[in-house]
């Protein structure tokens, strides 16, 4: 707020804030990564770095009341659809303060007060139930949008096809992203594939379908505005296919090369999007180093206190393990 | 309305109590295959299209998976919601939707998502359709935490139990029997709910305890009536659900007659038939004149000849004989 001017979205095409929620996915991340590897914090994580322009751009059309289904890889769709970022940590921490109350964890992380409907540990888990928010939204006339993100590892699933389908013929206010980062854990999708467009089985459904760079952070902001708008104002689903690219591995602890290539992994970095949003802002003129470092500096404070919220939160009472398995789990325990 | 009571066909019962909530709750939507125009494969949703329309029956392709996640996914969404997977055995398609997020959602959430969604599927043998046709898995689903198992063995029970599970803010599997669809039963005029873990006591006996639900109710009721005539006195219930199961009913039969057994269309081994022993043995140990005894079908795939099947799945015959080798043993 106190920082520099800025030059406006209008003027220059780039929107500080959306870089602004790239650097807290990043930095979120590679918090998180450390934290792992310092094994603070249990379980499994899979981390989102290098896919940031993707939640960043498509969250940034969102509404409170609009709905969020992600994945494994969700840390990035919690933050960017509006989850505190202490809430997140407390999760990963499985603290009782998490946004689940530690139930949950990286993978089965909800918090629908801020319309995010739950990371999931099942690769295309999320597209049907995403499609049935939508469903809901649609006979509910509540105006909602449903967005689920998933990865090119299940685009060859029964349930992206079973939900494509309906929600085409429904006509359904969703939009299917995928961050096709190229590889299914390990699989790389051209060994997986034979069409390797996910954006061109779209028309299979009757439904529009669109590729963009998935590191450009206003190609996809300007892409999912499209979509959102058509899902808003009943025009149907769409599917968008955001290529990028994970510059870590599948999950914390898989270095990732066994796989790839060092070259292919650095060509990425390269075309990393928050490098990229920051080369082209320079070359504007219209921004400086200084917006740039106040950024990082606001994103720093807010990093610091999520970690010490999750780090200093309380573990959930042993004896609540029975706890809302039911709705009314006095009646059933 | 007359307060009085008539009989109607099992099937039927499900339409009336499907029919009554989706008057009372306007959020209440049914997905599945053919029970639009074509009113159900067994005519379980007959005239209900006609009534509330598209909006509030979806016929879906032929997609368990996707038309089972969609169903859970608008009943965490704001709607309530009947998913008809036909057959039960259909639901295999479907298992990861139920066991990995219906069941689970509302726990992992720390109690901040409901899913309120009846999955409907008719289990069973009938007709000797064969082994993709007959399953009697509902064992499977009490076996994971989070869902509600319901098996109605009667018309008066299929439309109260209905009604209950469609009123429930979790996931219910509500599994009737493809063989009871068509048998009549006294139902009561009007509205009436039945509800969860309250066994039925079909039938009072002093000599032994015969646990059943689904179509082995009637299975027992009839070797209950064939031993009376040699002076066996059979006590029948129904828990009419798995979860939750009325325990206290079952262990207050055991401790009056000393005996129980149970008879069960799945195989023995880990399943229904065995809880059932486990509790006896748990709770009433002391109180058993000898070992629990489980008739159950064979452990084999539902085989195709009427004479396989019928010598795999238990009938009176084999009831009466067991019960009388246990007798006098």
């Amino acid at each position: 707020m106190q920082g520099p001017a800025v030059a406006s979205t209008q003027e220059t095409g780039l929107d500080l804030g959306l870089y602004k929620g790239m650097v807290e996915l990043r930095e979120f991340e590679l918090k998180v990564q450390e934290l792992y590897r310092d094994g603070k914090l249990p379980g499994f994580v899979h981390l989102y770095v290098g896919e940031e322009a993707v939640a960043t751009g498509v969250c940034a059309h969102l509404q409170a009341n609009d709905l969020v289904y992600s994945t494994h890889r969700g840390h990035g769709h919690a933050l960017a659809k509006g989850v505190p970022g202490r809430e997140v940590m407390a999760e990963l921490w499985g603290r009782s303060t998490g946004c689940s109350g530690g139930r949950g964890g990286s993978m089965h992380m909800y918090a629908p007060e801020y319309g995010f409907m739950g990371t999931n540990g099942i690769v295309g888990g999320g597209i049907p139930l995403a499609t049935g928010a939508a469903l809901s939204a649609q006979l509910r006339h509540s105006g909602q949008v449903v967005v689920a993100f998933f990865g090119d590892g299940a685009v060859n699933s029964g349930s992206f096809h079973e939900s494509l389908n309906m929600a085409g013929i429904w006509n359904l206010p969703v939009v299917y992203v995928c961050e096709n980062n190229l590889y299914a854990t390990e699989t790389a999708f051209h060994r997986a594939t034979k069409n390797t467009s996910v954006a061109s089985r779209a028309p299979a459904y009757a439904i529009p379908g669109v590729e963009i760079d998935g590191n450009d952070v206003m190609a996809v902001y300007d892409a999912a505005g499209t979509a959102i708008s058509r899902a808003r104002s009943n025009g149907g689903p769409t599917l968008m296919e955001c290529k990028t690219y994970r510059t870590v591995g599948h999950h914390e602890g898989d270095p990732g090369t066994d796989y790839r290539t060092k070259e292919e992994v650095e060509s990425w970095k390269r075309r990393c999007p928050l490098k990229s949003f920051r080369e082209r802002a320079l070359a504007s003129g219209l921004f400086a180093e200084e917006h740039f470092a106040e950024i990082h500096r606001e994103v720093e404070r807010w990093l610091q206190d999520a970690v010490e919220y999750g780090r200093t939160g309380p573990d959930p009472d042993p004896d609540s393990v029975l706890d809302h398995i039911f709705c009314d789990e006095q009646e059933h325990r | 309305m007359t307060n009085g009571v008539r009989e109607i066909t099992y099937v039927d019962a499900g339409v009336e109590a499907l029919r009554e909530e989706m008057l009372r709750d306007e959020t209440l939507i049914y997905l599945g295959q053919g029970i639009g125009p074509r009113g159900g494969n067994f005519r379980q949703t007959r005239g209900l299209w006609k009534e509330f329309g598209d909006h509030r029956l979806r016929d879906t392709g032929i997609c368990e998976l996707g038309t089972t996640g969609v169903g859970i996914g608008a009943a965490m969404a704001g709607s309530r919601v009947v998913v008809d997977e036909v057959f039960l055995d259909f639901i295999l398609e479907a298992m990861t939707q139920v066991v990995q997020q219906a069941a689970k959602v509302h726990y992992s959430s720390n109690g901040k998502i409901k899913v309120p969604i009846v999955i409907r599927g008719a289990m069973g043998s009938v007709r000797n359709a064969g082994s993709h046709h007959s399953h009697a898995f509902y064992a499977w689903f009490a076996h994971t935490p989070g869902l509600k198992v319901v098996v109605p063995a009667t018309a008066a029970d299929a439309k109260g139990l209905m009604k209950t599970a469609i009123r429930d803010d979790g996931p219910v599997l509500f599994i009737e029997h493809k063989g009871l669809y068509n048998t009549k039963g006294v139902v009561p005029d009007g509205e009436y709910t039945i509800p969860f873990g309250k066994a039925r006591i079909c039938r009072e006996g002093d000599d032994l305890t015969l646990v059943a639900v689904g179509r082995m109710v009637q299975v027992a009721l009839d070797a209950a009536a064939r031993l009376e005539q040699q002076g066996v006195s059979v006590e029948v219930i129904d828990p009419r659900t798995i979860v939750p199961l009325d325990r206290k009913a079952i262990v207050d039969s055991i401790r009056k007659t000393g005996r129980i057994g149970i008879v069960d269309e799945a195989p023995a081994a880990c399943g229904f038939s065995g809880e059932i022993f486990a509790i006896a043995c748990e709770d009433c140990f002391d109180d058993l004149d000898g070992p629990p005894l489980r008739i159950c079908s064979l452990p084999a795939p539902n085989p195709f000849s009427p004479v396989l099947e019928n010598q795999m799945i238990p009938g009176v015959d084999r009831v009466v004989s067991e019960i009388q080798d246990a007798l006098a043993s």
